[in-house]
């Protein structure tokens, strides 16, 4: 919210630097978000009045205008299409400087002479955009500097007004704000006015039908001469980001700028019935807003009405139909109070939000109404607009009453952790419009502009911004020494990222959520329970509507950027979780998936698998081949089995699927659950003695059908060497020359060794025969 | 045989001298000493000398031995000393070429710094904890005195699973659980993805992350969550942190406040970063609303508490200088092996 500097210290008497203001405030809880300083770097720019237009004799798009700026008469060419003859605008003189250090000169434009600018709202950096050149209002005197003119001096303080505080929303509340953080006294608003003789009820009649609107009040005024307002007036508007009408319009903007209550006039003359009723809109009822759209309203929203047509939405906007025209010569003003989230509701739907609706959505106070209505008088009468009719339309069925609150100031110096006196408490609380009497306890009456105040913490936070925040000491929290501790399950997660970087992996971090596609992409079955999703109910598009069962259309989506972006070695992994849906709230499970593209296979992926299962000392761990994954290649896909349990599943990913993701290449992907295998972490280790004895080293050659798994020689190997075979590692795998079709040569190293006694060579020479001689029967294998 | 003696001792002496290699040694060694070597053969003919001779001869014979083995040691040493320079000399490399390296991963720029910020939390005391991203729009809004209709719900554009179910747009909902969960002292951090249906450009991304903090106890007061903020900035941003609390206003704390910290990178003096103001904007907080902590089953009347939250994508991008949060999660394998 932009407040003027200069109407600011109307209310308190602050002798001190806008920027200094600015900072106290932002301490004590005002937070400024910006001190604009406009007029600081213009210079020579002046008022001026355009007297006759031209056109340009070599240029279609330019005219020559003929402007005094009061010294003289100037020859200025301007391309601007909506300067007429009679405008006031602003003139940068020749050697005149804009916002940014820009220099005017004059010159020539196409052959005519040209003694200056004629500027718009944003060359003089008072507007972010602006179409054409900055017209005045009528009666601007001339060769004025503009700065005097837009009142440019002061300097205007840009709030962010917190939602709890809608009593800030005006000038008058932020000066409140600024009385009790400098303890300055805060200047009463004038409000004093006469009435006339005359009795409202004689001209209207109001019918509250909704209890939306908690109260409605309302003044007459009538010989009205409608016209601008004075100067000083549309310049604080204008400041305040608001355009000046006409006097009676600025009037009840200034109200609202200045009090936060926003209020409305109504041309009398069309009100029908001499009846305004309060009540919700018919469904599908078109109404003209203002602004001149037609706008289609619902039974949701509250409209004033009068006793044939609707002629506001309340708290949004009035209709063109009861619009402040000319001729106005009776005006009604509206100041009432309505139901802020219905408001909010309102404003949402129509997608109009105005200064008024952004007021009256955060709940005023119904109070607020006396003042602000009597000020909007008290401005008629000061601006001489017109003669207030005597008394007053005032429907408020259940008057807000101030609040009562007792508070231990005890209690408060020790939650914020200082240590001041209930007096000053007191005199604190009291700038920001509180009665409070001292007895033991502070006994506070909260007015009824802080709806936002109502328990004691409440009060001590007023006590602790007043105070400073910057004041309170720092401390360390004391007591009974709490434990820091990590889960397994944290534990754990951590150690499997940490081999996946050990590995040579890369920890990426994608979106939860994916498309709908990606199942086909991955072509899941039709009966893949994966399908079964969480589904947003208003995602950012279908692409992003479900959450996700699997991680591996990420990691093929990601490998996919890399791989179009001519990354072509990438090996990435992601511990993130993937959703299924449940009765109550959906289960988010745990899961590790892992990607590679480049100079790798399959047996790299299951390298890095088999680190972590050995990190967490995992045994018991079988590999079998999956062709019923339509996702991988159906021979290069192995079902991760734990303890007989499928915890995960890996391979080279179907040509298919790597097509669907435009990758050229091999493809290795891993899904692997990570609860089991923390179920199935191994914390015991236990010391084997070195051996004592020395070992025998054979290795072994064979050939066997290209069928047979390794797994299958090992497995013979260790049952037959039993108590004698330390270690069996595959050294080799030939085929080709000399290795007949469809057989593969295979070499083996075994280590023999016995812990209790030293192996003769004789001994291991049976012990390997045997073994030979089993290969030899169980899997028609020949020695090389 | 005297002379004979002698005149082995200087032969043996000369071709010491000469040898260029340990072979050479070894063979002048086999040549004299050896079995069949000159001085032995002469010990072997001292039987056909007179026994009076014997001894003395004898004494010479070993004492030339003697000389000679001493000869060939300290020729052999030199020797060798000189065959280990040379091998030293050939075998210079060029230790500019680069090492052979195990090629490691990386862990992603945000769970680098949130690790780092756990460490700093964990060493205050503080466990980590987790809680659903699906969350019930009780947990999300309802406890946390946002009820329905709220304007709060406004500003935080949710996405919804279902009337009642929403994806977590805060953290703040683990306040709840956790102290649903947990007698006092409680100190948790809580971080996590969180959801709002912003739409991606820059500085927006419908999914980030963020820390929440929690301190339940007797006692506990604002000044302690100033201490302990205070402590968490100079560990983290370092030292010479300064930090400055402003009152704000969130629905769950009373009194609220946001935490700014002096600029680390111009240390104050204004720069692109802090945008000229010498101070970023870190962290929400405040010491929690009475009626928070009943809805997590706790008695306002015995305890209170401070929370606070952060951004982790934010500190993230001003700490490495990402200037895009689409980076963060479209993990371009060149971006992520800068960290």
């Amino acid at each position: 919210m932009k407040v003027p500097y200069s109407w600011l210290i109307e209310y308190v008497d602050i002798n001190k630097d806008i920027k200094e203001v600015a900072d106290a405030l932002t301490m004590s809880g005002s937070k400024v978000e910006e001190v604009i300083e406009y007029g600081k770097e213009i210079d020579k720019v002046v008022t001026g009045y355009v007297e006759k237009i031209e056109k340009h004799p070599n240029a279609d798009k330019l005219r020559i205008c003929k402007v005094n700026v009061g010294s003289e008469i100037l020859q200025i060419v301007t391309g601007a299409e909506n300067v007429q003859e009679g405008d006031t605008v602003p003139v940068a003189l020749h050697g005149s400087t804009l916002p940014g250090g820009v220099k005017i000169k004059k010159g020539k434009l196409r052959g005519v002479e040209s003694n200056g600018m004629l500027c718009s709202e944003e060359e003089l950096g008072i507007a972010n955009e602006s179409d054409g050149i900055m017209i005045l209002p009528k009666g601007t005197p001339i060769g004025v500097d503009i700065k005097e003119v837009l009142g440019l001096k002061g300097g205007i303080l840009d709030f962010e007004i917190t939602s709890n505080r809608p009593d800030c929303l005006g000038v008058y509340g932020i000066a409140r704000e600024v009385s009790a953080t400098f303890r300055l006294p805060l200047k009463e608003i004038k409000t004093n006015f006469k009435e006339n003789k005359e009795d409202i009820k004689d001209y209207i009649n109001v019918e509250v039908k909704d209890m939306l609107c908690r109260r409605y009040s309302a003044r007459v005024v009538k010989n009205v001469k409608v016209g601008p307002s004075p100067e000083w007036m549309q310049q604080r508007l204008m400041d305040a980001g608001v355009r000046p009408i006409n006097n009676i319009v600025d009037i009840t903007n200034y109200v609202m700028l200045e009090l936060g209550q926003p209020m409305h006039a109504f041309d009398y003359r069309f009100i029908n019935g001499k009846k305004i009723v309060v009540r919700k809109a018919k469904d599908g009822e078109k109404f003209t807003t203002l602004d001149g759209v037609e706008r289609v309203l619902d039974s949701s929203m509250l409209v004033i009405a009068d006793e044939k047509e609707t002629l506001a939405v309340a708290g949004v906007m009035g209709g063109q139909n009861s619009e402040i025209k000319e001729d106005t010569t009776i005006v009604v003003f509206e100041c009432a109070n309505f139901n802020g989230t219905n408001i909010r509701l309102t404003s949402k739907k129509l997608g109009l939000r105005t200064e008024s609706s952004s007021r009256f959505e955060k709940d005023l106070d119904p109070n607020l109404i006396d003042i602000a209505l009597d000020r909007a008088c008290h401005l008629v009468e000061v601006i001489g607009a017109g003669e207030v009719v005597g008394g007053k339309i005032d429907i408020y069925p259940h008057p807000v009453k101030p609040y009562n609150l007792e508070v231990d100031p005890n209690w408060i110096n020790e939650f914020i952790g200082i240590n001041i006196s209930k007096e000053e408490m007191a005199e604190m609380l009291r700038y920001l419009g509180m009665k409070v009497e001292v007895k033991d306890k502070l006994n506070i009456e909260v007015p009824t502009f802080r709806q936002d105040i109502k328990i004691k913490e409440d009060i001590a936070e007023e006590i602790a911004r007043l105070y400073g925040y910057d004041k309170i000491p720092s401390k360390k929290i004391e007591g009974e020494l709490v434990e820091a501790v990590l889960t397994k399950e944290q534990r754990l997660v951590n150690i499997v990222r940490n081999v996946m970087v050990s590995n040579g992996f890369f920890e990426i971090n994608t979106y939860s959520f994916v498309s709908p596609k990606v199942f086909d992409k991955i072509r899941l079955k039709e009966d893949s329970p994966l399908k079964n999703a969480v589904r947003i109910l208003n995602p950012l598009g279908e692409d992003f509507s479900l959450m996700r069962t699997t991680l591996i259309p990420s990691i093929l989506e990601t490998l996919k950027i890399n791989y179009l972006r001519d990354n072509k070695e990438v090996k990435i992994f992601e511990v993130a979780k993937v959703y299924y849906p449940s009765d109550n709230i959906p289960v988010e499970v745990l899961k590790l998936g892992i990607g590679m593209i480049g100079k790798v296979d399959f047996y790299d992926l299951k390298g890095a698998i088999e680190n972590i299962l050995n990190v967490f000392g995992i045994d018991k761990v079988d590999y079998e081949r999956d062709e019923e994954n339509l996702t991988f290649h159906p021979g290069r896909c192995a079902k991760l089995m734990v303890r007989r349990k499928q915890v995960g599943v890996f391979g080279e990913i179907h040509p298919l699927v790597a097509e669907n993701y435009e990758i050229e290449d091999r493809v290795y992907v891993a899904e692997i659950d990570l609860v089991p295998l923390f179920e199935a972490y191994k914390t015991e280790r236990k010391y084997k003695p070195l051996p004592k004895y020395p070992a025998v080293d054979r290795d072994i050659a064979i050939l066997v059908k290209d069928e047979v798994a390794v797994a299958e020689i090992e497995n013979i190997i260790l049952k037959v060497g039993k108590d004698f075979v330390e270690s069996v590692k595959l050294f080799d795998v030939y085929k080709g020359k000399q290795v007949p079709e469809g057989m593969k040569s295979v070499a083996y190293s075994i280590i023999y060794r016995r812990e209790d006694r030293t192996l003769t060579d004789e001994e291991v020479n049976v012990i390997h025969e045997s073994i030979v001689k089993a290969l030899e029967e169980k899997l028609g294998a020949q020695l090389r | 045989m005297k002379e004979q003696l002698e005149k082995i001792k200087q032969e043996a002496l000369e071709e010491i001298k000469n040898a260029e290699n340990s072979q050479r040694i070894d063979e002048i060694r086999v040549k004299y000493l050896g079995k069949k070597g000159s001085l032995t053969s002469i010990l072997r003919g001292m039987g056909a000398l007179p026994s009076e001779e014997r001894p003395i001869i004898g004494k010479l014979a070993n004492e030339v031995r003697q000389f000679l083995e001493e000869e060939l040691k300290k020729a052999l040493n030199n020797i060798k000393q000189k065959e280990l320079e040379l091998r030293i000399k050939g075998e210079y490399i060029d230790i500019t070429m680069p090492g052979k390296r195990i090629e490691f991963g990386n862990i992603h720029p945000l769970n680098k710094v949130l690790d780092e910020i756990k460490d700093i939390f964990f060493g205050m005391g503080f466990s980590v904890a987790e809680g659903p991203e699906i969350e019930l729009d009780y947990y999300n809004f309802e406890a946390l005195n946002v009820p329905k209709n709220h304007p709060a719900r406004d500003e935080q554009d949710t996405f919804y699973i279902s009337e009642n179910l929403v994806l977590r747009t805060q953290t703040s909902p683990i306040q709840i659980r956790t102290m649903e969960n947990t007698k006092p002292p409680i100190r948790i951090i809580a971080p996590g993805r969180v959801y709002r249906s912003d739409a991606v450009d820059t500085t927006h991304s419908p999914i980030f992350y963020q820390i929440e903090g929690l301190v339940v106890d007797k006692g506990i007061t604002m000044a302690n969550l100033k201490g302990t903020l205070e402590t968490f900035a100079k560990r983290f941003f370092g030292e010479k942190t300064k930090t400055k609390f402003r009152p704000h206003h969130f629905p769950f704390t009373e009194p609220s406040a946001e935490m700014d910290v002096s600029c680390f990178v111009c240390e104050g003096e204004g720069c692109r970063v802090c945008k000229g103001s010498g101070w970023i904007e870190i962290l929400g907080c405040g010491m929690v609303h009475p009626d928070v902590l009943r809805k997590g089953g706790i008695d306002p009347e015995k305890y209170s508490g401070f929370a606070f939250g952060m951004g982790l994508d934010r500190i993230v991008m001003i700490k490495y200088g990402i200037d895009d949060i689409r980076l963060l999660y479209e993990n371009d394998i060149r971006f992520l092996k800068q960290f």
